[in-house]
């Protein structure tokens, strides 16, 4: 049992980007506590069990994939920080991915972890535009996408300045903003850089164990290094005095002092545990600013074979959406099925003698919270299994087709998160996975000894997440001595 | 302690913090950013494991003193003669 009542620096929430944070942090000698309010470890990318099966979420591939000898990429300054060695984390690699648009995915761009097929398939797809590709991607190569002070631009400006094909456009978009926009239609230039990056230039892997063996690891360094953390228990509000953060007032009612807090379940959900330290009654109180608008179900179908059976094991990532629009949007309904993401967590090259032993078909479409925030146990069990049939139809489209009788046959058991799911075990505010539109890329605050890192901190995706957590740790704490 | 024993710490440190790069040839009169891929924040990673480790400061006026491993070894020996000195 961890009883210390002062720590150098309190870190809330354990999730990538906190995790990261400490383990920088315990390893140059401070005396570090993560508070983490759920049982397990992960935040936004974690896992759960239902019947000793367990489920992934957030992850469906991690991003930033370069080979062994690549370096200078955000994957490999972050191993280098972290002190992991790459065959700690033994990341295997997508097959193939696609962009799929059309009411059957009939313009489709394939990329691969090898950018020229993607170049490729713009050239042979939209040859009047393969120039401006270039000029594009030659612009973001050279684009400094780690600067903590880069001024903002419209993303959606910079690429109609090289590409005149709103198709091409919109099929970009596309990954780029569901792998991590939490603004709608427009992304800010440097945002879209990191994420392009992070899809094409580099590229989709994972562990052969998931999400699950990158937090172990993860949490076996912070150990190592000697960082505590407490579980089960979140802070429920931060004492200040003289715009300083002073101490913070866990869960269970007890007070931990800090001399630096960082922060990393998001701008406005910190902001509220200031005011409530400041004596708000409640949240309601004074409604949070700049909660994010874009949330997500997913569903889960679990097969007792490879998708391959089906004719599903060439793609790992789909990205579809049924018409030349992409609407990127708040939902003005329960969910838009127009558009989505399938991953079949089967279809990375785990190796000839290795697979998944069963199948998983997941779908990713938008979903708006306040549709599902309020709704009686009755019908919100109702409205998913409603969606979750709806959602699902939706996918196999862009899929080759299945009869729906040997789809159910085969299908084990099913599962779906909603919005109303992220908010209960992450605690983001409207069910925001990518957290507020308005980011501080400098994770400062109101309060000089309070920081934040993570989603709002803004580098994206699960590799931006954990250097979110390094550069602020860096920056704030371990560059001042 | 010697400039070349100084040079192997400053190599073991290195050694940890970039496993992927290969140590066997780095000239000691050629600056290590070109001849290894370091970026800042592993110069930074410099600094604080020589604090970590050796309880050595390297201020940061004086970050260009670790440019080579000759400037290294010329800014570092002294320090560290200076700590034994103290024990």
């Amino acid at each position: 049992m961890n009883t210390r009542t002062h720590y150098d620096v309190a870190i809330i929430g354990a999730g990538m980007s906190g995790l990261a944070a400490g383990i920088r942090l315990a390893h140059f000698g401070k005396r570090v506590c993560i508070f983490e309010r759920h049982n397990v470890a992960g935040g936004l990318n974690s896992f759960y069990s239902i019947d000793g099966r367990k489920f992934d979420v957030g992850l469906h591939a991690m991003t930033n994939f370069v080979r062994p000898g690549v370096k200078g990429t955000p994957l490999t300054k972050l191993l280098r920080q972290l002190r992991i060695d790459r065959d700690e984390l033994a990341l295997c690699e997508q097959k193939q991915s696609r962009i799929a648009f059309g009411p059957r995915g009939e313009t489709s761009l394939r990329f691969t972890n090898d950018f020229a097929v993607l170049t490729a398939e713009v050239a042979e797809k939209f040859p009047m535009q393969i120039d401006g590709f270039r000029r594009l991607v030659a612009i973001m190569r050279a684009y400094d996408d780690v600067s903590l002070d880069a001024q903002p631009e419209s993303a959606r400006a910079v690429v109609r300045s090289h590409l005149t094909d709103p198709l091409l456009e919109e099929m970009l978009f596309c990954p780029v903003m569901y792998y991590g926009s939490a603004s709608e239609h427009d992304m800010e230039f440097g945002q879209f850089v990191i994420m392009f990056k992070a899809l094409f230039l580099e590229g989709f892997s994972r562990p052969f164990e998931g999400v699950r063996l990158v937090i172990r690891v993860l949490l076996e360094k912070y150990r190592a290094a000697g960082g505590e953390r407490r579980m089960k228990c979140g802070v429920q509000r931060i004492i200040t005095e003289a715009e300083r953060a002073t101490a913070l007032v866990l869960d269970d009612g007890t007070e931990v002092t800090a001399d630096h807090v960082i922060s990393s379940i998001g701008a406005p959900e910190t902001e509220i545990l200031v005011q409530l330290g400041r004596g708000a009654n409640s949240a309601a109180d004074k409604p949070p600013a700049n909660v994010g608008q874009l949330s997500f179900v997913e569903t889960i179908t679990v097969l007792n074979g490879q998708p391959a059976n089906f004719g599903w094991g060439g793609d790992t990532i789909i990205f579809f959406n049924d018409s030349p629009h992409f609407h990127y949007e708040r939902c003005t309904g329960q969910v838009d099925t127009r558009s989505g993401v399938i991953c079949f967590p089967n279809n990375f090259d785990f190796g000839p003698k290795r697979s998944l032993s069963e199948g998983i078909f997941r779908v990713t479409c938008l979903a708006d919270y306040a549709h599902w925030a309020n709704l009686s146990e009755d019908h919100y069990r109702a409205d998913k299994l409603r969606w979750f049939t709806a959602v699902q139809r939706s996918a196999r489209r862009f899929l080759p087709a299945v009869d729906d009788a040997a789809l159910a046959a085969a299908t084990l058991t099913t599962d779906m998160f909603t919005p109303r799911t992220i908010t209960k075990f992450t605690g983001h505010f409207g069910g925001a996975i990518y957290g507020s539109p308005i980011k501080h890329r400098q994770g400062r605050t109101a309060l000089s000894n309070l920081y934040l890192c993570g989603t709002d901190q803004g580098f994206l995706g699960i590799v931006g997440a954990m250097l979110s957590g390094i550069s602020m740790a860096n920056y704030h704490i371990l560059q001042k001595g | 302690m010697t400039k070349d024993e100084c040079k192997k710490l400053v190599l073991d440190i290195i050694a940890d913090i970039a496993p992927d790069e290969d140590l066997s040839n780095v000239k000691p009169d050629v600056r290590l950013r070109d001849q290894l891929q370091l970026d800042s924040m592993d110069f930074l990673d410099i600094v604080m494991e020589l604090r970590k480790r050796h309880s050595i400061e390297v201020p940061e006026k004086d970050y260009i003193q670790l440019a080579s491993l000759d400037s290294c070894a010329d800014y570092l020996t002294p320090k560290f003669d200076a700590l034994a000195g103290k024990s």
